[in-house]
């Protein structure tokens, strides 16, 4: 099946249904009523299994119902980054004027928490998909669900929707060299470190120059820590992929990342530049989310 | 206890409540500790739903177990069997419900649940029975939408509507399968027995038989006539026909073997159609004579109408009888022989009067003729409630002594005093009368109609009816047993006519009884097979061929019943659109007939432009809700609100919108 469109209506030919654990025990107990009834040449209990044969029927009918004309759509998830869990908001509309219930969503034998739909309005579910890699994410094929009314049997309709999450690339964690300042753009390449006014102290990290060390906390024992110095702030930095040499390509997109939120964190200006485009220097969400998109979908 | 797979305390209790109310018609058929145990292993669940009430863990749960089930075993005997198999799936219920928490566990009390409707309905078939039948599959199937309710349902009894739908579109696929799948002579393991003990004539009769019989109001079967009923006097209802006496009772011939007998049937036939309860005996019953073999059965050498199998349930059959006729007017000297053995000894005085009438008498007939003048002027009585005889010499007791007694009293020893004057003789036990309802084309025979009457054979003419009773009562004959007994013997109910509003009120309800009756739990193997054969479909796959095609049909328009569109197009989205443009009308802006909403839309914000926000808004709102297109999230219900507060200047003319 390939992939469809963004809202998709469960019709006819799309629903499946199949009794349940639940309705195989029904069956079980009609089967074993009519063998009472013959045995016992019961008129009422042969009209007893007959009924429950009919509700078995309209069980089935009902669940089918339940599923029918319900329209499925979803405007995708909000980013997360590789390692996280994407969430999509799906809204399920309902346009036959028939309240449905304990409609739910199933992606690889999981299943969401169930939600209602009221007659001609909307209900939602959050699907959860696990976002392992950068990129586009799309849930793949999942099943719309439903056990109402009796759970008797259960209906279902195969979606394979055209709905995306962008996936961040996984920051690199622990501790990372600042950028280096390779363009020149302003003063103090370092990430924000300028070395007018004495700033504070942070822990040495591998590659922090030398002539900052305060190497006075060292002769009294201490750990390695560098001098910080507020700079011309805020000064622009580059986050170039060229200046990792050496690195692997998914260890330069992790850097690159931890870098970009490590920026926005502390308020920096910051552009980006990558093999095949670079990205003016800029801030705030947009440009983050840019310069990660940039990046999540950077064919290496 | 309210997340996923837990049933909701509310939910519980409705399944608790339901389950109670199923139970309610086997309550005086359990024993009590068993309803006992049943109640108190429900209240305390309830205990633990609402007051968190501590629950049994896994081994007391199974001592409780064994030890409940052993009660049973012990209680009955037996675990097999209808009412043993009752009171198990009861404690087991019972006990299913100490560890009723998931969703599973609630499934299975249901599923018991329907057993228990169904044992119910083995018990007893009336009408009331059907109507348990429909509440209690409507109540289960209500309990298992609550409980299948994923979030938990605090409001269990909203799907009661919901239940009683499926119940109703239930019902087509129920009726074909009830009347064209099909039905299979059962027992198919052993025989079912007990659980139906019913009053009916038994294949001996010992003097008080009868009498007993009579104090039952119960209905033994009902009767059409294809051309009305014959004169009342030939209301005799043949069934089992004794003919040996061992001493004290007289008995059912040994093997009921043979076939018909030489009847010569003078005058008309009446055809007739009877409806006879199940008494869980071979015997049928017809009117005297029978004149041909019932369907499925035949008539035995004593034109005893004989089933091929028990009569376990309701069962319909139509007969021809010839009410004159003349019965093996030559019987072989043996079989003459037979019909005058009598044991060697006992009823000495009997005996000896019946020596003196034979000795005094030229032809058997008039032995007859002093047989009846002693019942005649011999001073006797006919009671329903005679005072006892000593049992080895009873007909002595009754003829010389209390002279008091009931029919089995005077059938029985008039057939042994013409047995003991060497007249064949012997016993016809059945009924005798029968009840029209008013304004009904059928009659009414019951358990008090029952009576005992002789045959005795004369040379040329046959089997002959004597009926002593009659000869002592003959109000018996004409008006009943009510009116044949003194009025402060008990009689049943129904044997008194009275009359009365309430008397019209019953007859009002038996009819109803005789529609189920013949409707729904007459219908079994053998009518299946006549309604076939009506149809002219005697081969299998024909019959299969029918069911399918009428399940099609049935299945087929439940499901248009169910899948079809309820509400009408235009949808509300339409309809509420639809006073907008009302408004824009008589503001003097109609909407072309081949103008889209969105085109509307920007000429109506163009003509109105301090209301351009608004009217946008209506139109992106409806073509989302409407088409599924386009941006936002307004319900129908803001759609509603921003129509209805949309002003605009009435009358005055609109800016005419500007022309590209």
């Amino acid at each position: 099946m390939g992939r469809q469109g963004r809202a998709v209506r469960l019709d006819y030919p799309r629903i499946y249904i199949l009794p349940s654990r639940a309705g195989l025990g029904f069956a079980a107990t009609v089967v074993t009523l009519w063998l009472i009834a013959v045995n016992y040449s019961s008129s009422l209990a042969h009209l007893l299994a007959f009924l429950l044969v009919g509700i078995g029927f309209a069980a089935m009918l009902h669940t089918f119902r339940n599923l029918l004309g319900i329209t499925v759509a979803s405007g995708g998830a909000p980013p997360v980054h590789a390692g996280g869990t994407a969430r999509f908001r799906v809204g399920l509309s309902e346009g036959a004027g028939r309240s449905r219930k304990d409609l739910g969503l199933v992606r690889m034998g999981a299943a969401s928490a169930a939600a209602d739909v009221p007659a001609w309005g909307e209900g939602w579910l959050d699907l959860e998909v696990p976002a392992a890699h950068r990129g586009r994410l799309r849930p793949g094929r999942l099943a719309v669900a439903t056990p109402f009314p009796t759970g008797l049997f259960r209906a279902w309709s195969w979606l394979e929707p055209d709905w995306a999450c962008l996936v961040y690339p996984r920051p690199e964690t622990g501790p990372v060299p600042a950028p280096e300042d390779v363009a020149g753009v302003g003063r103090g390449g370092r990430f924000g470190e300028g070395d007018e006014d004495f700033r504070g102290l942070r822990r040495y990290q591998a590659g922090d120059s030398p002539r900052h060390v305060a190497w006075r906390l060292v002769a009294r024992g201490q750990d390695l820590h560098t001098k910080q110095f507020a700079g011309q702030a805020p000064s622009r930095i580059w986050l170039d992929w060229h200046a990792l040499p050496g690195m692997g390509a998914e260890a330069r997109i992790a850097r690159l990342t931890r870098w970009i939120l490590d920026a926005e964190r502390v308020g920096r200006i910051y552009g980006l530049r990558l093999p095949a485009e670079a990205i003016l220097p800029g801030q705030g969400a947009a440009h983050r989310h840019r310069c990660l998109e940039a990046l999540a979908l950077l064919e290496t | 206890m309210s997340g996923p797979d837990r049933v909701h305390p509310r939910t519980l209790e409705a399944l608790l409540l339901v389950l109670g109310l199923v139970l309610v018609p086997h309550a005086l058929r359990l024993p009590l500790w068993v309803i006992g145990t049943v109640v108190a292993l429900g209240l305390w669940r309830l205990g633990v739903a609402r007051r968190g009430w501590p629950v049994p863990g896994r081994w007391s749960r199974r001592v409780l177990t064994a030890g409940l089930v052993a009660g049973v075993g012990l209680s009955y005997g037996t675990i097999m069997g209808l009412e043993a198999g009752l009171g198990v799936i009861c404690v087991m219920g019972a006990l299913k419900l100490t560890e009723l928490r998931s969703l599973r566990d609630a499934v299975v009390l249901i599923l018991l649940g329907f057993f228990l409707v169904a044992a119910q309905l083995l018990f007893d078939q009336s009408l009331a029975s059907g109507a348990y039948l429909f509440a209690g599959a409507w109540g289960l199937t209500a309990v298992l939408i609550a409980v299948h309710r994923s979030a938990g349902e605090p409001r269990p009894w909203r799907y009661g509507g919901l239940a009683g739908a499926m119940v109703a579109q239930a019902i087509p696929i129920a009726a074909v399968l009830f009347v064209l799948f099909p039905r299979i002579d059962g027992p198919l393991l052993g025989s079912p027995g007990g659980g139906s003990a019913r009053t009916g004539l038994d294949d001996h009769m010992d003097p008080g038989a009868i009498s007993r019989l009579s104090r039952s109001g119960e209905v033994a079967f009902r009767v059409t006539f294809e051309d009305g009923p014959p004169s009342p006097s030939l209301w005799y209802w043949r069934g089992p026909v004794l003919t040996r006496y061992d001493g004290r009772a007289w008995l059912a011939p040994e093997r009921r073997s043979g076939s018909g007998a030489r009847a010569r049937n003078t005058g008309r036939a009446v055809a007739y159609r009877v409806m006879l309860e199940p008494h869980h005996r071979h015997w049928l019953f017809a009117l005297d004579l029978p004149g041909s073999s019932p369907p499925e059965g035949r008539l035995d050498r004593t034109l005893t109408p004989l089933a091929e199998s028990r009569v376990r349930q309701l069962r319909g059959y139509e007969m021809r009888s010839f009410p004159q006729f003349r019965l093996e007017p030559r019987l072989a000297s043996e079989r003459r022989e037979r019909y005058r053995a009598l044991p060697e000894s006992g009823h000495p005085q009997a005996r000896e009067l019946a020596r003196s009438w034979a000795e005094g008498a030229e032809s058997p007939a008039e032995v007859v003729e002093k047989g009846l003048e002693l019942f005649r002027e011999g001073g006797f009585r006919y009671t329903l409630t005679p005072p006892q005889s000593p049992g080895k010499n009873w007909i002595d007791g009754f003829l010389f002594d209390t002279r008091a007694g009931f029919c089995g009293h005077f059938a029985g020893s008039f057939a042994f005093l013409m047995r003991a004057a060497g007249v064949p003789a012997r016993v016809v036990t059945g009924y005798l009368g029968g009840d029209m309802p008013p304004d009904e084309d059928y009659m009414v025979v019951r358990q008090s109609d029952a009576h005992a009457w002789t045959e005795v054979w004369l040379p040329e003419q046959g089997w002959r009816r004597i009926d002593p009773t009659v000869t002592v009562s003959p109000a018996r004959l004409e008006q009943g047993l009510a009116e044949a007994v003194p009025n402060e013997e008990p009689v049943p109910d129904r044997a008194r006519s009275d009359g009365g509003l309430w008397q019209g009120v019953r007859w009002r309800v038996d009819a109803l009884v005789t529609a189920w009756n013949r409707w729904v739990l007459a219908y079994g193997p053998g009518q299946q097979r006549q309604l076939l054969q009506r149809l002219g479909l005697e081969r299998w796959p024909e019959m299969v061929t029918l069911l399918a095609g009428a399940l099609g049909v049935a299945g087929g328009s439940v499901a248009l019943w169910v899948l079809a569109r309820r509400r009408p197009w235009p949808d509300p989205p339409a309809r509420i659109y639809a006073r907008f443009e009302r408004k824009l009308a008589r503001a003097g802006l109609p909407r072309a007939p081949t103008e889209g909403p969105e085109a509307f839309g920007e000429r109506a914000a163009a003509a109105f432009p301090q209301r351009a926000h608004t009217i946008r808004a209506i139109t992106a709102a409806y073509t989302r809700l409407r088409y599924g297109v386009g941006e936002g999230s307004a319900s129908l219900a803001q759609l509603r609100r921003w129509i209805a507060r949309l002003r605009l200047p009435r009358g005055t003319s609109p800016r005419e919108p500007d022309s590209p």
